[in-house]
């Protein structure tokens, strides 16, 4: 990197602001996912939405690429950074702008966090979207991943409440896509950027929908010994047309380790574990409630804990949310899968991962959203043993294989990121992945902006969308593509 | 004017390459219950129908979701939902021939749009046919899923002009079996405003709440559909007393609902769609009623106010009057005579800094510049 470019940026936003030692990188070479590591040869602090501008507007007219980042929990590799390019670190950018309940709304910089927002809004509204990191995870961040959460079936995602974002394109122009009136006209803008993977542009002002806080809530957990029967009783639910705002499911691997960690009361010996809980005004839910109580009985679960109070609701809630942070229990390491399936092949799926887990000799504990079909699949790995880590992957990769078959997507809520795009050929063909290139070459001609991320092959704009070619290295054998 | 009615995608793909290639303009249409809408643009040369790529490809009741050709009528699919105790969340004026395709394309929405959204949050996923005769398919057919640009956004309300949408993939919802309603009155367009703000800010969760104003008379609707629908509509009508409205609850409600919808439609006057903040709507409805117009609309600030009909340069100008009134809303102009529509950008939109972005999209997406040429936004 040019000391030319270091010391723009250093005029744009301090000194202080912009790093270049080699021990300081260190902390930003990955993101949530920690199995990619790649140290940038430098990183930018920016404070205000202008500075943010003049550093990607100096990045343009040097022909430097940028990756941006904001709290650095992404589980897919999205804010890997590149190692010719600049890494963009949002976290300073953390004013909430204006509230206003009236109207619903708030405005927010991309660096607040999740949490804040809610708390900002509340007690009387909350930002339904509540990824499991909601603690420290960015809203800039959830609006290039289009970030859900375990109320998703209920609520929507980060793209059914960001009505209004300020973008800053790859040449330093910025625009403003929405407001906060709803369905302007034009095209959708907004749509095509909220999960972009940061991709398009960095959002440095980002106005949300949020929500009146529910009148009530009633939680249950109930026992099964078989998946068969926990997923007939949540199809059973969806059919009565009851809509909870949330269905969670753990199997038997899982509440081992979250009531090791937790001590919720989760019984050791039962297969899988149904939460279910419902919110809404009081009356509603109430005569719900009965329908899924009884609904779980019929399907001959073998216990129901009805949380009594406040605090047992939050018991029930604590164990779910420990799954992933208390694997370390069970085994050395894991590596998070994030995939979806039409909720109806549930049993299916299940029994291929544990086909699976059997033939790689590998355990596999899952966590699951049951009302939107996405699963969280932890492959168990002993990172010490020679090749188990790479096993524990390709296993993971399986079931990918397994959701795309059955009717689903590789990702629900983690995004491509780097960690994924070479399975993106298991649900795009060359026409669809051309189509998505034409969208990035609108936004970004010159392919600065978080390259070599979603897209599994490198294309130039202006490259003919057309059927895949043979590379001359690849006929003559040199190298292969993956 | 020739028309063609591609029977597969395959079709549509092929007829699509031949006609850019020839850089010959098309048309899309479906049923055509909303061609005249848009800009005024020359005659194309070619019609490209959607009516022969109908039918609804999967319904999968137990995950509620479905996948429709985009040609089908969008009645047709409601039929088929109903069937087993579904519906599509998207529910504009009644029609017999608007197809879904059209609905998705013109972003159109109704009364259901203040629960379940609009169209670009139900479509899962799309394939649409580029003018260079590409298939391209994004998003799938489950409820959540992050993997590629959701490019069904961007083709709803996109209006034709960035390719031809072929089939998408929905998201349903349960139908609820009863629906009653709570009715508001007041000539106070303040008090409408308050009783909208008040229902939206309680934990009632409506499935719609719907303002209108006509004939110097306003009303706010507030409907329930959910196991204690009858309860909640109770509930509503105590907080619709307590803003000083006179009200009603109405329990066989279709009819009041439907009356709702086709406010947002005019055979002989103008119909125009704003979109507001909920802390605005009383300033629509004053203005609406300064003109002699009628208002319908959701109560999160999607309004369509209807003014009365009018000799051309009277209506152009009640349309301006509405506009500056309003700024900086945007008020696009719908159903209008076509002589009024041929005075006025029926948009009228700044053309802000998204302008060049939209260009660039338009480029990308559809180079020969066949597709529905001239009737978006800036000349699109």
């Amino acid at each position: 990197m040019k000391d030319r470019f270091l010391e723009e940026l250093r005029r744009i936003c301090g000194r202080a602001n912009v790093l270049t030692n080699p021990h300081q990188l260190e902390t930003y070479a990955s993101d949530g996912l920690l199995h990619y590591r790649v140290r940038p040869p430098a990183a930018v602090l920016p404070g205000t939405a202008d500075e943010v501008r003049r550093i990607v507007r100096a990045c343009f007219l040097e022909s430097v690429p940028w990756v941006a980042r904001g709290s650095g929990t992404g589980l897919s590799g999205g804010a890997l950074p590149i190692e010719d390019g600049l890494l963009i670190v949002l976290s300073r950018l953390r004013h909430i702008l204006e509230i206003d309940l009236p109207n619903q709304r708030i405005v927010v910089e991309p660096g607040v966090t999740n949490l804040e927002i809610s708390a900002a809004v509340g007690p009387t509204h909350f930002y339904p979207p509540d990824p499991s990191s909601q603690v420290v995870c960015s809203i800039g961040g959830n609006v290039a991943e289009n970030s859900g959460g375990a109320h998703c079936f209920k609520y929507g995602f980060t793209t059914n409440y960001v009505t209004g974002l300020e973008i800053v394109l790859a040449d330093g122009e910025v625009v403003t896509l929405g407001g906060k009136e709803l369905d302007l006209p034009g095209y959708d803008l907004l749509g095509a950027f909220v999960g972009s993977e940061g991709t398009l542009g960095i959002a440095t002002r980002i106005t949300l929908r949020v929500a009146p806080v529910p009148e009530s809530w009633r939680t249950l957990v109930a026992y099964f010994d078989s998946a068969d029967r926990a997923g007939q009783t949540v199809s059973d639910i969806v059919a009565a047309g009851i809509v909870p705002g949330a269905m969670e499911m753990m199997d038997r691997l899982a509440i081992r380790a979250c009531e090791e960690a937790t001590h919720a009361g989760y019984p050791l010996d039962t297969a899988v574990a149904l939460i279910v809980e419902l919110d809404g005004p009081a009356p509603e839910c109430d005569e719900r409630f009965d329908q899924v109580v009884a609904l779980c009985r019929r399907n001959e679960a073998t216990g129901v804990r009805v949380a009594a109070d406040e605090a047992e609701r939050q018991l029930i809630w604590k164990a779910r949310k420990a799954a992933f942070a208390s694997m370390g229990r069970v085994s050395k390491s894991y590596y998070v899968q994030d995939s979806v399936i039409p909720r109806t092949r549930l049993p299916d799926v299940l029994r291929r991962i544990d086909e699976l887990s059997e033939s790689y000799g590998l355990s596999v504990a899952n966590v699951f959203h049951a009302g939107d079909g996405n699963l969280h699949p932890l492959v168990c790995y002993d990172p010490t043993v020679p090749g188990e880590a790479e096993k524990a992957e390709r296993l993971a990769g399986e079931i990918l294989e397994a959701s795309v078959d059955a009717g689903g997507s590789i990702t629900g809520e983690h995004g491509v990121g780097f960690d994924k795009k070479r399975y993106m050929p298991l649900m795009f063909g060359d026409d669809d992945l051309g189509a998505f290139q034409r969208l990035r070459c609108a936004f970004d001609p010159q392919q600065l902006v978080n390259p070599g991320k979603v897209m599994p092959t490198p294309r130039l704009c202006g490259e003919v969308p057309g059927p895949y070619r043979e590379h001359p290295i690849e006929r003559a054998g040199l190298a292969e593509r993956f | 004017m020739d028309e063609i009615a591609p029977t597969t995608i395959e079709e549509a793909s092929g007829t699509l390459r031949s006609l850019s290639s020839d850089s010959v303009p098309v048309r899309f249409l479906g049923g055509g219950t909303k061609s005249h809408w848009g800009g005024a643009a020359p005659e194309p040369d070619v019609v490209v129908r959607t009516t022969s790529l109908a039918g609804v490809v999967e319904h999968n009741a137990g995950d509620l979701t479905a996948v429709v050709l985009a040609g089908t009528p969008l009645i047709d699919a409601q039929k088929a939902f109903g069937a087993a105790g579904q519906m599509l969340a998207i529910d504009p004026p009644e029609s017999t021939r608007a197809t879904i395709g059209g609905a998705i394309a013109t972003a159109d929405s109704g009364p259901m749009r203040y629960r379940y959204g609009a169209p670009r949050d139900l479509v899962l996923g799309i394939t649409a046919v580029m003018s260079d005769g590409a298939v391209a398919r994004s998003g799938g057919k489950v409820i959540k899923n992050v993997a590629g640009y959701d490019l069904g956004k961007l083709f709803c309300g996109a209006w034709g002009t960035l390719g031809m949408i072929a089939r998408v993939a929905l998201r349903l919802h349960p139908r609820p079996p009863a629906m009653v309603t709570a009715v508001g009155r007041s000539e106070d367009p303040f008090a409408i405003q308050a009783a909208a703000g008040e229902l939206a800010h309680g934990g009632l969760e409506p499935m719609a709440i719907d303002v209108a104003w006509s004939g110097g008379v306003g009303r706010v609707l507030a409907r329930f559909g959910g196991a204690a629908a009858g309860g909640q509509a109770r509930r509503a009508a105590d907080v619709l007393s307590a803003v000083r409205t006179d009200v009603d609850i109405v329990d066989a409600d279709e009819e009041l609902w439907s009356r709702q919808r086709a406010g947002q439609r005019s055979e002989t006057g103008v119909v125009v769609r704003l979109s507001v903040l909920p802390t605005e709507i009383a300033e629509v409805l004053r203005c609406a009623d300064a003109a002699a117009g009628s208002v319908a609309g959701r109560a999160v600030g999607l309004v369509w106010v209807t003014l009365p009909p009018a000799a051309p340069l009277d209506a152009v100008a009640a349309v301006e009057e509405l506009r500056s009134a309003l700024a900086p809303r945007v008020c696009t102009v719908l159903d209008a005579p076509i002589e009024v529509r041929a005075k006025l950008d029926v948009w009228g939109a700044e053309l802000d800094g998204r302008m060049d972005l939209m260009r660039r999209l338009k480029q990308q997406f559809d180079p020969a510049g066949i597709c529905n040429p001239g009737i978006f936004m800036g000349g699109i």
